[in-house]
């Protein structure tokens, strides 16, 4: 307790921006489409959360991709972001590791394969061929990479595999498009899945999970390599504080999170050799 | 069957032929609403189908274009969705074709499942596709199938044709708005016969009321006398107004002529007994007067005979008996007599008073008869003491009697009025006929006698007699000539 309050004290009297350029420089951080796009109550929340510790302003900047949250990285347009893991394996010579989230106490998560819940029979993505696909994002892990490293890993060619495929542009909606039938499948994140399974049921019921993968690390919070230790540390400090105070707690229920620890690059190890793989197969084009 | 409804009362017939009229003019103007109002709901859903798939086209192109089948569905999804639902929009879904007709992404992947060619969907749907082949490219196609409207909009890009948008319509799309437009056309016909039926009924009652009154007053007339006046039935002057004016003309006309007809009949079988009683009477008195004429004779020179002594009062008393109604019946009006004057009235005031004292009889006697009559005072007085008589006998004891004798210059009238036993109708019938006595007394030729006077002094004699009152009265015209009617010879 008695640190915690030092640390938020220090945060308010000494944090670097809180000195030097007071009203001006607000902390700018990026989110990918995820569950927290339509919830605009937690994300105000947080942003207050955020500000009461941090004495800065705080602006969450929303884009409906991967690709654009990562365009802004390029651009300096963020101070940090939350990306998921494999564009922050992309991104590594831009950004550095801030923190991981921790589910069910683990830093990780997982891709699920999900058909609707009336096709019965499939086993494996190998059951899917010449069906319709639903990717969620080019720069997802889970909803792009994971199951075109499958496919290669069973000798099939990503490109020709399926008989359609299309892009969501976030895991929910690719739960919804295999709930609607619209796809006859789809990979998600875990975590997605889950918290919609707990918040909107009916939606999930509509899918069947056929395979679960093993585990990733958790798509983490990543810093600017330019931003001050100092603040780095203090931002940090923060959100692995969270889930010791009761508003903290609060925010991270409603994001079906435990919290948050400081993460090591091991944990993306697997998907940076994904990554490699993928950009081998594609000619270097992604 | 028809021919009951046909003789139906104008009571029950006005009402249910205005009804009848009512209801078909308000069903006809409910029906022609309804046709119209369901041709233009067809139209004007077609239109708005039309319309919102314009709109949804113009954001379908980028989709399309950069092959984002998620965005297009969220599209073409969008009607579909429970906050949209309540707009006018009737479709059941949209289908984007690409342009080889396949199905790029539907509102229901479920029915219309992507990569679907347009033909493989139904037949409806195939025959879409042939007219899609068949039409160039920028043109509207509007299907109507027994089982779904389709409807396939072009979508253009820089004169290509990309695909098309099919808004896909159940038959009969319009029915749930159209049934809910014509129920309320028909709760506003309820209403409005509510109100109207009522009116007519209650108007076509009143006025059928008075034809159902008239027409029992027509019925009724052949067969009982006719009844008092029922101008009251009906104030206005309308044609019905008319009927019942020409109804109480006739019916005034019909009841003079029937007291006419009853007055005649009576003056002719009065006639017809004077004649013959007259007759009789002459007849009788030529050997009466031979007869009285022997017995005289025989009185005076037969020999005293106890047999005659004994029988002759008997013919004398008899004869004398048969002399005396001969000559009642024979009333003779041509013998010498002066003319009257006010002192004869008074005569017989003086000559009843005795009678009138020993019936025990209240009479007022009012002589204002003048000395200006040319009358027989003989014939008059006759008539008077008769009637008189008459009255004091019906008046009983205690009775009252009013005798008034006026005198003008049209005339004499005498007018006897008694309170006693009114006269039967059967009794008032023969009134005037001989032998038709009042009462027990006399020899029932005193009314007769009078009668016979009057007529032959061509004057006038009525009885009215109701309610305990019965009245004489006798309008006796002044004659041209003076009387007697030798004096002035």
């Amino acid at each position: 307790m008695l640190r915690r309050d030092f640390i938020a004290l220090s945060a308010l009297l000494f944090s670097p921006f809180s000195r030097a350029d007071t009203t001006a420089k607000a902390l700018r951080i990026g989110l990918t489409p995820t569950l927290l796009h339509e919830r605009h109550t937690l994300l105000a929340k947080w942003k207050a959360y955020l500000e009461a510790r941090l004495g800065v302003p705080v602006n969450f900047v929303l884009r409906d991709s991967y690709s654009d949250t990562m365009d802004l990285i390029k651009q300096h347009r963020l101070d940090a972001a939350w990306l998921s893991d494999y564009p922050y394996v992309l991104m590594q010579p831009w950004v550095r590791l801030l923190a991981t989230p921790l589910k069910d106490g683990q830093p990780h998560y997982r891709s699920y394969l999900i058909v609707p819940a009336r096709d019965t029979r499939s086993r494996s993505i190998a059951d899917l061929e010449g069906k319709v696909f639903a990717y969620a994002d080019p720069y997802s892990h889970t909803g792009y990479l994971f199951p075109r490293h499958a496919l290669t890993a069973l000798g099939k060619s990503p490109k020709t595999f399926f008989g359609r495929t299309f892009f969501t542009w976030s895991h929910r909606k690719a739960i919804e498009a295999v709930a609607q039938h619209l796809a006859d499948g789809a990979a998600v994140e875990s975590y997605v899945w889950d918290a919609l399974a707990r918040e909107e049921p009916a939606i999930t019921q509509a899918t069947r999970i056929v395979n679960r993968s093993q585990t990733f690390g958790f798509p983490p919070l990543v810093a600017m390599k330019q931003m001050p230790d100092k603040t780095f540390r203090v931002l940090r400090r923060v959100l692995l504080d969270m889930r010791f105070d009761d508003q903290g707690r609060e925010i991270l229920d409603k994001l079906h999170l435990d919290g948050f620890v400081a993460g090591t690059p091991a944990l993306y190890a697997e998907v940076e050799s994904m990554a490699r793989e993928a950009a081998r197969e594609d000619g270097g084009a992604r | 069957m028809t021919m009951r409804v046909f003789d139906l009362s104008f009571r029950y017939k006005i009402p249910l032929w205005g009804s009848a009229l009512i209801a078909v003019v308000a069903l006809t103007m409910t029906v022609s609403f309804m046709f119209q109002a369901y041709e233009n709901l067809k139209r004007d859903m077609l239109a708005h189908s039309d319309n919102l798939g314009r709109v949804l086209v113009k954001t379908l192109y980028t989709p399309m274009l950069h092959d984002d089948v998620w965005r297009a569905y969220e599209i073409v999804g969008a009607p579909f969705s429970e906050a949209a639902s309540t707009t006018g929009f009737r479709a059941e879904g949209l289908i984007l074709l690409d342009a080889n007709h396949a199905v790029f992404v539907s509102s229901q992947p479920d029915h219309w499942p992507m990569r679907t060619a347009l033909a493989g969907l139904g037949p409806s749907y195939a025959q879409l596709d042939a007219r899609l082949r068949a039409t160039p490219e920028a043109t509207t196609v509007l299907v109507e199938a027994d089982d779904v409207i389709l409807l396939a909009l072009p979508m253009i890009a820089d004169e290509v044709g990309i695909g098309h948008l099919l808004l896909v319509h159940p038959a009969g799309f319009y029915w749930p708005r159209f049934r809910q437009l014509a129920w309320r056309a028909l709760l506003i016909t309820g209403l409005v016969l509510s109100v109207l039926l009522p009116i007519n009924w209650y108007w076509g009652r009143r006025m059928a009321a008075p034809v159902g009154r008239l027409a029992e007053r027509m019925d009724a007339l052949g067969k009982h006398a006719p009844t008092a006046s029922l101008s009251h039935d009906y104030p206005y002057r309308d044609e019905l107004g008319r009927l019942f004016l020409a109804y109480e003309r006739m019916h005034a006309e019909m009841a003079e002529k029937a007291t006419l007809e009853q007055r005649m009949v009576k003056a002719d079988r009065l006639a017809a007994l004077g004649r013959l009683s007259a007759g009789i009477a002459h007849e009788i008195n030529n050997p009466l007067g031979g007869l009285m004429t022997s017995l005289d004779t025989v009185k005076l020179h037969a020999a005293r005979d106890p047999v005659l002594d004994r029988f002759l009062p008997y013919l004398e008393r008899g004869l004398a008996q048969i002399r005396d109604i001969v000559a009642a019946l024979l009333v003779e009006t041509r013998g010498r007599s002066r003319a009257l004057n006010a002192q004869d009235i008074e005569d017989v005031h003086t000559l009843l008073a005795q009678e009138a004292k020993k019936r025990d009889a209240d009479w007022t006697w009012d002589n204002r008869a003048g000395d200006t009559s040319n009358l027989p005072a003989t014939l008059v007085r006759q008539v008077l003491i008769n009637l008189v008589l008459n009255a004091l006998q019906a008046a009983g004891e205690g009775g009252h009697v009013a005798v008034r004798c006026v005198g003008n210059e049209r005339g004499l009238e005498l007018d006897i009025q008694n309170d006693g036993a009114s006269i039967s109708d059967e009794l008032m019938k023969h009134l005037f006929e001989p032998f038709t006595g009042l009462n027990e007394e006399g020899h029932g030729l005193g009314l007769w006698v009078t009668h016979q006077i009057v007529e032959q002094l061509k004057g006038r004699i009525e009885v009215e007699s109701r309610d305990g009152r019965t009245r004489f009265s006798v309008t006796l015209p002044k004659g041209d000539h003076a009387w007697p009617p030798n004096a002035s010879a």
